[in-house]
């Protein structure tokens, strides 16, 4: 069943994202931001946890989930360590991805040629 | 076969394609929800061995890594042509953003042109992400304080 609902949930979250693109002038730039900013606001307000226990994978590989990675991480870090936490706690838990994003690019730009992108 | 305005325009409706947006919101629907499900998949798997939070990161770094591999070879951008949000809403759109500018600056050399374009999609996501948790993170302090 948590397979049935990552696949639903991510599929809706992902057309949140296509009605933004066809209804308004947000550019992919744009809209990758808002997830994320938006993901960190409603994990603040503490919606995003349900939605991640229920939809797994549904709900932390959009890039809402990257809010909520962020946001999660700060939380604990001042909960461990107090006031500095808000500066390190956020890109502690974000770091796999952004550090595996950077490293894999390398390789790829290594072994890639430039292709036209269309 | 007489034809009144009414008639008319139902003809017109029955004959137009589904609207384009139906039609990108399927797109969308079915491959998000498939790379989704990829990475339920992947997390499953990595929880076998590790505990939540690993397993969380372990499948983000192996979506990015399949992302990375898709789009140097240039199947991830056909996909996107086609799948437009479905592509780019995933962390794999996320790590399309990285790798596409690298590869694509390469010819402008190894640090202005893949160092410095590598995050300019990225970037501004980071930023205003860390931005945003940092915030939070004042508001979670003073709460805690009460």
């Amino acid at each position: 069943m948590q397979f049935f609902w990552a696949f639903v949930v991510g599929g809706a979250i992902c057309v949140i994202g296509q009605l933004l693109i066809d209804y308004t002038a947000l550019t992919p730039a744009r809209i990758l931001t808002g997830y994320v900013v938006a993901g960190v606001v409603l994990s603040a307000l503490g919606l995003y946890q349900p939605l991640a226990d229920f939809a797994g994978a549904g709900a932390s590989v959009p890039l809402l989930g990257f809010g909520h990675l962020l946001a999660q991480g700060v939380q604990k870090a001042v909960e461990a360590i107090g006031l500095p936490g808000i500066f390190t706690g956020g890109l502690t838990a974000a770091a796999g991805g952004i550090a595996a994003s950077l490293v894999f690019a390398v390789l790829a730009a290594l072994v890639g040629k430039s292709r036209d992108q269309n | 076969m007489k034809l009144d305005p009414k008639r008319y325009a139902e003809m017109t409706r029955n004959a137009t394609p589904h609207s384009p947006v139906l039609k990108d919101c399927l797109w969308a629907f079915f491959v998000g929800g498939a790379i989704c499900l990829l990475g339920e998949c992947l997390r499953q798997f990595w929880l076998q061995w590790y505990d939540t939070e690993l397993a969380g990161t372990l499948t983000s770094i192996s979506l990015i890594f399949l992302s990375a591999a898709a789009t140097a070879a240039g199947w991830y951008q056909k996909l996107g042509a086609k799948a437009g949000a479905g592509t780019l809403v995933p962390i794999t759109g996320f790590a399309n953003s990285v790798v596409s500018p690298a590869v694509e600056f390469k010819a402008e050399g190894w640090v202005t042109g893949v160092g410095a374009k590598i995050f300019i999609i990225a970037g501004p996501v980071i930023a205003f992400g860390t931005l945003a948790s940092w915030v939070w993170g004042i508001l979670y302090w003073v709460s805690t304080k009460f």
